[in-house]
């Protein structure tokens, strides 16, 4: 007796991925420039690492706080629009100041100011402080990453595939960026330097993604040398979406461990992630990533149109011979990383 | 694919368990570890944030460091002027970061400009003579000459100044009596202080913000505190504020310094005998011990300054000449505050100021939450990726599921290795690598189902499933790698910690692919060939 496993995708599915760019691309495109409109508009909610200030993390002694009067305790200190929230658990209450006028000392004599004023019954549970100058430096330093990475995953796919591919992925990308950036803002995520790594994750788990269903679509191009291209990339996307929905099934089964059980100071950081990798990283690689190679023209002057698509959307049946032929021309690209070439199987 | 040699078995297998049981030493407690060899002591680091501790960034006070440069460098003509007579040396005056002075009339203006030169240094010694000097001089006509000190000067004498603020930081740190603080340069003008589990970070601030320039000044009787807030402050006394403890009390106090603090062999806190007042005693070396008695002798009736980073600590009258060389000041200390003082006459004073532009510090309390939750979080998130991917491949999904074990062994061994700093995002990075490593088994097992639906036989099928699939997860690892490598060389901390182990993640990921499950899957296949694939 066995227990039958666990089936998310059937086999064989045959959706018309190609046929929803026309509703996917331009969603993605209003949801872009929504979000682009919110980045300027709304704005980031920019956390001390970039724009500099107190974040303090202090919990009450004696029972909860009493957020209240803390208030006005730290509102009297005449540090600027302080901020007071819950911060997890009702004794926990976050802090933040915003920057002081008067350079770098200032920030560290406001952050000694609102301990004074709160006097013994709390306890300072983890201070940030930055000054005027770290906080330029390190938005700089996060922005100059972003795109350093942007640079070297397109080179990199550059070198691997096509231009078209490479430059298919980068547009997909900026795309899960913007609009994770356009959640940031929405939802007003406190945006720190973790939120930097969440964004550079997101990168490269998107890509991730993407690559998979590029490596695919390669070698249909190889091995279906006139089948049109729409089908051809309907081919790949749905021969992998049984990989991609499992793999995210894992993924988000992590994320969803870290956010909920993680505790607080993670909770923005793996919000970010979920939205990003889970949300459009994965719409991203079916509906944008793949169905934009049509118009970069992969695959243009190939023979198509004469050959009808295969009336099954399944890989041919490959007889001995030709499954020697392709092996060989794979070897070439893959055969010498993948260690030893299949001629010694048993 | 599926034919591994014995020779390759053995390999893998060897590897694997090396790099697994370099992750030894971090169940063991500490005390027991340190008695094993030193190479098998390599262990994980908890960063700040998990143990709780304060990391701190200093920086030098480049404006303090330019205007003393340039003061030197007027006293310096001024002394090239005297000796020389070629004018007054009170006329040389400081104008932005230059010397300007008028020469007398009469006097060559050829013979001052080579006057004027020799106080110009090569810079970078005799090794690295880059051509470059410490002071431009120019004739500006009319007998004006002005003298700048170069940036290539002020920046060697900035990479000086940290260069000893870090010996100095050192010995003041050293003194709490912490484990493996850490303190290193950053950047040019930079000096990074960790110091892990500390229980009082204002503390250690205090010890880190005072330049500790002590110096023992006579106080000048000549004008009242009152006058020279007035405006008639002597040429050379200054007004400096007492102590807080001392309710900021103005003292009008000469600028020649009798001793100074580089002058003392000791400093302790201590009692004072009849009042019973925590006191710091001190004791001069020869040298600071002639000049404080000669200069004791001398002003017997009048009071002294015992000034700390232009703050008055105190100002006793002195009594009787000071001969022995050692003394006691006090000034409302506490035996905490009479404590600090001492570490830091000890450790010497800082050659500029520095100031915290950063500080991230982490209580014990919430060091150990933050532990607590990302371990839950971890064993959670393992556990629900574990029993999902059994539940989908059955007893390949088994063989995943130990190649994730086996790969978070790994990395606790890499991050053992490489005595890599385990941080909150860290954990982070640990928990998406198992999410992320079983896609790699995903992607072959997807791979392996599509040739069984292509009508290959079990074998073939899962031969040309590998053999294709792996080639596929290099690819896509790798741009994962790349953006883990980026977040490495901008991060700081905590997020650094994400990318280490986002990186090594990606490395055991691959690896694990290539080798372990293959193994296992080959092996499978030697006992039981199979006629159909379980999945």
């Amino acid at each position: 007796m066995r227990i039958p496993l666990l089936r998310i995708v059937p086999d064989d599915t045959k959706f018309d991925f190609m046929r929803f760019r026309r509703i996917s691309f331009p969603i993605s495109a209003i949801l872009s420039i929504a979000a682009i409109l919110l980045f300027f508009f709304n704005g980031l909610n920019l956390g001390v690492d970039f724009v500099g200030g107190t974040l303090m993390e202090v919990q009450s002694k004696s029972g909860p706080a009493d957020l209240a009067k803390m208030r006005s305790t730290v509102g009297s200190l005449n540090l600027g629009e302080a901020q007071l929230q819950q911060f997890g658990s009702p004794t926990d209450v976050l802090i933040r100041i915003p920057q002081q006028p008067g350079g770098e000392l200032a920030q560290q004599q406001a952050a000694q100011k609102v301990r004074e004023a709160l006097g013994d019954g709390i306890e300072v549970r983890r201070i940030e402080v930055v000054g005027p100058r770290v906080s330029t430096e390190l938005l700089a330093y996060g922005i100059f990453g972003l795109l350093v990475a942007i640079c070297g995953i397109f080179i990199y796919l550059w070198f691997r595939f096509e231009w078209q591919f490479a430059l298919g992925a980068m547009i997909a990308n900026v795309h899960d960026l913007v609009l994770t950036i356009g959640f940031l803002s929405l939802m007003q995520i406190d945006f720190d330097l973790n939120g930097i790594a969440a964004l550079m994750t997101i990168l490269g788990y998107s890509l991730n993604d993407t690559v998979v269903i590029y490596d695919r679509i390669r070698e249909m191009l190889r091995r279906y040398k006139r089948m049109s291209i729409a089908d051809l990339l309907n081919i790949s996307v749905n021969s992998t979406l049984s990989r991609s929905v499992i793999t995210h099934v894992t993924v988000t089964l992590a994320l969803l461990a870290l956010f909920f059980f993680g505790g607080h100071a993670i909770h923005a950081f793996t919000a970010t992630m979920l939205f990003g990798v889970v949300l459009v990283g994965t719409y991203t690689s079916i509906f944008i990533a793949a169905p934009i190679l049509i118009y970069l023209g992969v695959g243009y002057g190939r023979e198509e149109a004469n050959e009808p698509a295969p009336k099954e959307f399944v890989p041919e049946v490959e007889t001995a011979p030709k499954a020697a032929g392709s092996k060989a021309a794979e070897s070439k690209t893959a055969g010498s990383r993948a260690g030893k070439p299949t001629a010694a199987k048993r | 694919m599926l034919y591994i040699s014995r020779w390759k078995t053995l390999a893998i297998l060897a590897v694997t368990l090396i790099v697994c049981s370099f992750a030894i030493p971090n169940f063991f407690p500490k005390d027991v570890v340190e008695k094993w060899p030193k190479w098998a002591q390599r262990h994980i680091v908890l960063g700040l944030d998990l143990q709780g501790g304060s990391h701190i960034l200093l920086e030098v006070d480049s404006a303090a460091v330019r205007k003393e440069k340039v003061e030197a460098l007027r006293d310096d003509v001024r002394r090239v002027v005297r000796e020389n007579r070629l004018g007054s040396p009170a006329a040389a005056t400081i104008r932005g970061n230059s010397v300007e002075f008028r020469i007398r009339e009469g006097v060559d203006p050829n013979v001052a400009m080579q006057k004027f030169q020799e106080l110009s240094q090569p810079l970078g010694g005799l090794l690295q003579a880059s051509g470059q000097r410490s002071v431009d001089v120019v004739n500006l006509g009319g007998g004006l000459f002005r003298l700048t000190v170069t940036e290539p000067a002020l920046l060697e004498r900035i990479r000086q100044s940290v260069d000893q603020s870090i010996q100095i930081i050192e010995r003041r740190v050293n003194e709490l009596g912490t484990v493996e603080p850490s303190i290193a340069r950053q950047g040019v003008d930079r000096v990074l202080v960790q110091v892990p589990g500390l229980q009082d970070p204002q503390r250690l601030k205090d010890l880190l913000g005072k330049t500790a320039k002590l110096t023992f000044r006579m106080v000048d009787t000549t004008a009242t505190p009152e006058q020279a807030e007035a405006g008639r402050l002597p040429p050379d006394s200054e007004l400096l504020r007492g102590s807080k403890s001392e309710n900021g009390q103005p003292y009008v106090i000469e600028r020649r310094v009798v001793v100074s603090g580089e002058d003392l062999v000791d400093a302790q806190p201590g009692f004072d005998q009849r009042t019973s007042e925590p006191v710091v005693n001190f004791r001069f070396n020869n040298n600071g011990a002639r000049r404080f008695a000669e200069a004791t002798q001398a002003n017997v009736g009048r009071p002294f300054a015992i000034v700390l980073d232009n703050e008055v600590i105190s100002a006793p009258v002195i009594r009787e000449p000071i001969i022995g060389g050692s003394g006691q000041i006090s000034g409302n200390f506490t035996v905490q505050s009479a404590n600090d003082l001492a570490i830091l006459l000890r450790a010497g004073a800082l050659p500029a100021p520095l100031t915290i532009i950063e500080e991230r510090t982490v209580g014990p309390g919430l060091g150990q939450d933050s532990i607590d939750n990302g371990m839950r979080a971890a064993w959670i998130g393992s556990l629900a990726v574990i029993i999902f991917m059994f539940a989908t491949y059955g007893l390949f999904g088994l063989f995943a599921n130990i190649a994730v074990v086996v790969n978070v062994a790994m990395i606790f061994g890499i991050l053992s290795l490489l005595n890599a700093t385990l941080t909150l995002p860290g954990i982070c990075g640990i928990v998406l690598t198992v999410g992320i490593a079983v896609d790699s088994n995903v992607l072959i097992y997807e791979r392996i189902r599509e040739e069984v639906r292509a009508g290959r036989s079990a074998l073939n099928a899962i031969d040309a499933g590998f053999t294709r699939a792996l080639a596929t997860i290099l690819d896509s690892n790798i741009t994962t790698f790349i953006a883990a490598a980026v977040l490495f060389y901008i991060g700081t901390g905590p997020v650094r910690g994400f990318a280490v182990t986002l990186g090594i993640g990606i490395v055991t990921t691959v690896f694990t692919a290539f080798t372990l499950t293959r193994l296992m899957v080959a092996l499978w296949v030697r006992w039981w060939r199979p006629r159909t694939v379980p999945i």
